[in-house]
């Protein structure tokens, strides 16, 4: 069995990065000028680290499905970026944001890494302010913070509703001043189908042309993939539409090692589905539990008549409403982290409590926050025995400012206006802890191949904080992967370019037109979505936010059905030498198809509960996630062996020495 | 509802590409458009037929991947919204919708409603950022107070999402409303200041260079733009480049 080597240094916390990069090795100037890497992924990993690496000297090449580097998947990030910079004086830093960010992810993530993240937080803020990110800022003229789940403090920084677009347009503009300069080729409409390993080694990628249907070669010292997360295995997620694993996937099935593929946050605000022609889910800003209160009914008759259309919730007097997490909950109340506020939304919806059509649906409301903000504004300007209705539209003005397009984007998709009902909102799958295994560098278990962002594993544990992935991106694309990677290719400052002419090379590159020309060839009669829809339906119910050890094993068959019957029925149009967007999905969801069996396999080899892993055997008395820190605190990183249902388990035992696990709790 | 949809579909850059008529049924109000799309794309396939192809991805109104002319207009009917925000419900039953990608010379059809804007790309990298590597060592984020009216303004334009609906709705095929949400952006902020007359002059040029066309205030543009982005940044971009462009002089 492979022992997984953390390459934590030892020492205290606080000196682990700083002796780590003392004692790494440094590529010198004029060497880096003879070295290529491969950034695959544009998003805030992606570009962060390709526009850092090229300033450095380094020759990149970057990659991305879409059309523009811009638009990748983290540019719909609404709410937040998280620093320790204390600003607040609320008693917040480093070690609290280590510490909220251990506790948050249930005790399941690597120690070292996750105060490496919460010490480099502060300067991924200077990093943006200095090129030109518009964050939110108070009348002094200083940077604003907002409070986000599962923490005391107020860390949160962000632009309006639109924090990730702004992060990702500075990271972006970083990216194309060095395309700019020549050391950063771009490529667009281009999608990773495999990696090339040469000795062992990750020396380059097979690419296909999206526009042309060309498959590429391109060779390097090193791969970086800042593919993003797998949500989409679920077919509903908030995920953009063509967020997919192939790239980590692929990279799996050539050695590297996936780890706690079951480890999937839902996430409590988003608008409910609507229907069976849905195609995606709509997040709705975990900023809004700042401010908004949740609730459903008190009483089952409330609820029938809610859902049958007889009584709108507004209609419902306070005393019969149940704001279900400040009564479970009193000293986090809305604020909860994220998977306690999903299982318990769920829990109120099991037990027939759920407000629209569907039964799976619970108020968001803001009628205090408009009336409190009303009466402040009021006594702001002097208004003197105000009347309710100024209050409440000095208070809505408030409440637009601050939420102004999280509540347009509301009204446009639900059709309701959500200033004067509450909104609607219900769990749904959004993100995943859970990627390929990496070191404290950032190199999975195939030398020279490293994951960043939401495509690692690294340092979420079984449940991220909320205003945390904009955080982890920036900060393994801007401040860890450009001094880690050094260390790697400083072996390689004599190898010369990569020759793409290798064997290694025409294998992979048969290897990918020989799956593309099959996935052609089954001319059956289902189109590529309904199978996905099919996957995604069997891990919402069977691996979603409550699972079980029957449900897990049922899961397994079925996705066995139906990943046969889409090798024998899927119907792909089109060529494979041309512009073919049922050929692009069809590939993504075959590797869906592949992954969620090791999700479900996972999740039953973890027997017990942690944070989005939440296992209905194993909970406490009121129903709380039960973890079982004697037996499964570890992170469990898959091996392939040729079949999903076949993996190896390595396990990597996580050594808690700073904190000492408890049970979470947020009452 | 019942539709008709008339869709241009051309295989490619090298064919001439037609309108062609589609009969649908059974779509809801609550459908966004590109669903709407996605029932008719099922059933193509289904029938072993080329399904319509489109550009999207976030489907949320913030990847400015969606780009449809709809009935003559860019992302449709409706202010402030992109096409993949358009709902069904906007529409009635019977209804015929024309479909068309974005047309500019400077943006290529690739196949059907797809096209290429590479162009945007390449006017940033003559210009759109503020040069300054990564650094650790970066003077305190809050050593640099910005005046919120002045925050404010730069955010406006910031909000830009590179859509293209402003090229493709200007009677002259210009991209001065997406270039000036940029130069306008940096330039309001201390930290783009530095650079702010070499930023216009250099994405102005690539912008003449990829072939979009001039300005004469007609304001289509602002008029379709799903961010709403206000032609209040063209002028300020104007005077930025007569800055710039008398200095070099
Ligand atoms: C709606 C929403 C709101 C969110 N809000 C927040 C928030 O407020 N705060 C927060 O911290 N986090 C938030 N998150 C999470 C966060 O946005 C993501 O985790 C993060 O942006 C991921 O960044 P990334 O760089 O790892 O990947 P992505 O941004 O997903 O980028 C992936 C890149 O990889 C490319 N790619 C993928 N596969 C291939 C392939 N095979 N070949 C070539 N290219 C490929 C894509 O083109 C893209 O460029 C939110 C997520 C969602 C869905
Ligand atoms: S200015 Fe408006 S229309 Fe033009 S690209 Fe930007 S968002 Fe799109
Ligand atoms: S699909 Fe992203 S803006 Fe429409």
């Amino acid at each position: 069995m492979t022992q997984l080597d953390s390459k934590v240094p030892d020492g205290p916390l606080e000196q682990k990065w700083t002796k780590h990069k003392n004692s790494i090795r440094v590529v010198n100037p004029a060497n880096k000028r003879r070295i290529d890497v491969i950034v695959v992924g544009t998003g805030l990993a992606g570009a962060s680290a390709a526009a850092s690496l090229a300033e450095l000297g380094y020759n990149v090449k970057t990659f991305c499905f879409q059309d523009s580097p811009r638009r990748a998947h983290s540019i719909a990030a609404q709410g937040g970026i998280n620093a320790a910079k204390n600003y607040q004086n609320d008693n917040d830093s480093t070690y609290r944001l280590f510490y909220d960010t251990i506790k948050g992810g249930d005790y399941r993530a690597r120690e070292g890494n996750v105060y490496r993240l919460a010490e480099v937080s502060a300067n991924i803020i200077d990093q943006c302010v200095a090129q030109g990110v518009p964050f939110a800022r108070d009348y002094g003229g200083l940077l604003d913070n907002r409070s986000f789940g599962g923490v005391l403090v107020s860390r949160t920084f962000y632009a309006r509703g639109q924090t990730g677009q702004q992060l990702l347009l500075g990271a972006y503009s970083a990216l194309m001043r060095q395309v700019g300069t020549g050391k950063v080729q771009q490529f667009s409409r281009h999608e990773m189908l495999d990696v090339v390993i040469v000795d062992g080694k990750a020396r380059g990628i097979i690419a296909r042309d999206l526009i042309t249907g060309r498959i590429e070669r391109h060779g390097a010292h090193a791969v970086l993939l800042c593919t993003g997360g797998y949500g989409n295995v679920f077919f509903l997620s908030t995920n953009a539409m063509g967020s997919n694993v192939t790239a980590a996937w692929k990279a799996h099935k050539r050695g590297a090692f996936m780890a706690n593929p079951c480890y999937t946050q839902i996430h409590p605000t988003c608008i409910p589905v609507s229907g069976d022609h849905q195609s995606k889910l709509t997040l709705m800003s975990e900023s809004l539990r700042n401010d908004g209160r949740i609730w459903v009914p008190k009483k089952k008759e409330d609820a029938e008549a809610v859902r049958a259309g007889t009584k709108k919730g507004v209609d419902i007097p306070e005393e019969d409403r149940d704001y279900y997490l400040e009564r479970r909950y009193p000293s986090f109340g809305n604020l909860v982290p994220r998977d306690v506020a999903s299982r318990a939304a769920k829990e109120r919806c099991d037990a027939g409590f759920g407000v629209n059509k569907t039964g799976e649906a619970v108020y968001l409301d803001f009628s205090s926050a408009i009336e409190r903000y009303g009466r402040t504004e009021a006594s702001v300007r002097k208004i003197e025995d105000p009347s309710t209705e100024e209050i409440i539209r000095l208070g809505r003005d408030v409440v637009s400012a601050k939420y102004g397009n999280l509540f347009d984007m509301y009204a446009n998709i639900a059709g309701e206006n959500p200033y004067e009902r509450p909104m609607k909102i219900y769990p749904a799958v959004h993100y995943t802890m859970g990627g390929l295994w990496v070191d404290y560098n950032l190199q999975t278990t195939v030398p020279g191949l490293y994951a960043l962002g939401e495509a690692n594993f690294s340092d979420h544990g079984a449940n991220r904080l909320g205003a945390s992935a904009l955080m982890q991106g920036l900060a393994d694309g801007y401040f860890v992967i450009p001094y880690t990677i050094g260390d790697h290719l400083a072996a390689d400052i004599r190898t010369g370019p990569i020759d793409t002419e290798r064997q290694e090379f025409s294998d992979a590159e048969r290897a990918v037109r020989e799956r593309i020309d099959k996935l052609i060839e089954v001319q059956g009669s289902t189109p590529v979505d309904v199978f996905h829809k099919r996957l995604g339906k069997v891990m919402w119910d069977k691996c979603g936010m409550a699972r079980n050890a029957e449900g897990l094993q049922q899961a397994i068959q079925e996705i066995r059905q139906i990943r046969e019957e889409f090798w024998k029925d899927v119907r792909v149009t089109g060529t494979a030498n041309a512009f073919n967007q049922e050929l692009e999905k069809a590939g993504r969801v075959a590797d869906f198809l592949e992954l969620g069996e090791l999700m479900c396999k996972d999740a039953l080899e973890r027997q017990e509960s942690c944070g989005g892993h939440f296992r209905e055997e194993y909970q406490t008395e009121d129903g709380e996630a039960l973890r079982n820190d004697t037996d499964f605190t570890y992170a469990a990183a898959w091996e392939w062996t040729g079949d999903p249902g076949g993996s190896n388990l390595h396990k990597e035992d996580l050594d808690y020495q700073f904190v000492k696990p408890t049970q979470r709790s947020y009452k | 509802m019942k539709l008709t949809l008339k869709i241009w579909r051309q295989s490619g850059p090298n064919d001439k590409g037609r309108m062609e008529t589609y009969p649908i049924d059974g779509i809801e109000e609550d459908m966004s458009f590109l669903e709407m799309i996605d029932v008719l794309n099922l059933q193509l396939v289904r029938e072993g037929k080329d399904p319509i192809a489109f550009d999207h991805d976030c489907r949320e109104g913030i990847c400015g991947m969606c780009s449809m002319f709809i009935n003559g207009e860019a992302h449709g009917p409706g202010r402030g919204i992109t096409t993949c925000q358009l709902h069904m419900r906007r529409f009635k039953d019977g209804d015929t919708i024309f479909i068309e990608p974005w047309r500019s010379g400077s943006f290529p059809v690739i196949k059907d409603l797809v096209v290429d804007r590479g162009a945007f790309d390449r006017i940033q990298a003559a210009g759109g950022f503020v040069s300054v590597n990564t650094n650790g060592n970066l003077v305190d984020g809050n050593a640099l107070p910005i005046a919120k009216d002045h925050a404010d303004t730069a955010f406006d334009a910031a909000t830009c999402i590179g859509c293209g609906a402003c090229v493709a709705t200007c009677p002259n095929g210009s991209a001065m409303l997406f270039v000036a949400a940029k130069v306008s952006q940096l330039s309001l902020l201390p930290q783009g200041r530095p650079e702010a007359k070499q930023r216009a002059l250099a994405m102005v040029e690539q912008m003449d260079k990829e072939g979009f066309g001039n300005c004469s205030n007609t304001g289509a543009c602002e008029v379709e733009c799903p961010k709403e982005i206000s032609l209040e940044h063209i002028a300020r971009m104007n005077r930025e480049y007569m800055a710039a462009a008398m200095t070099k002089e």
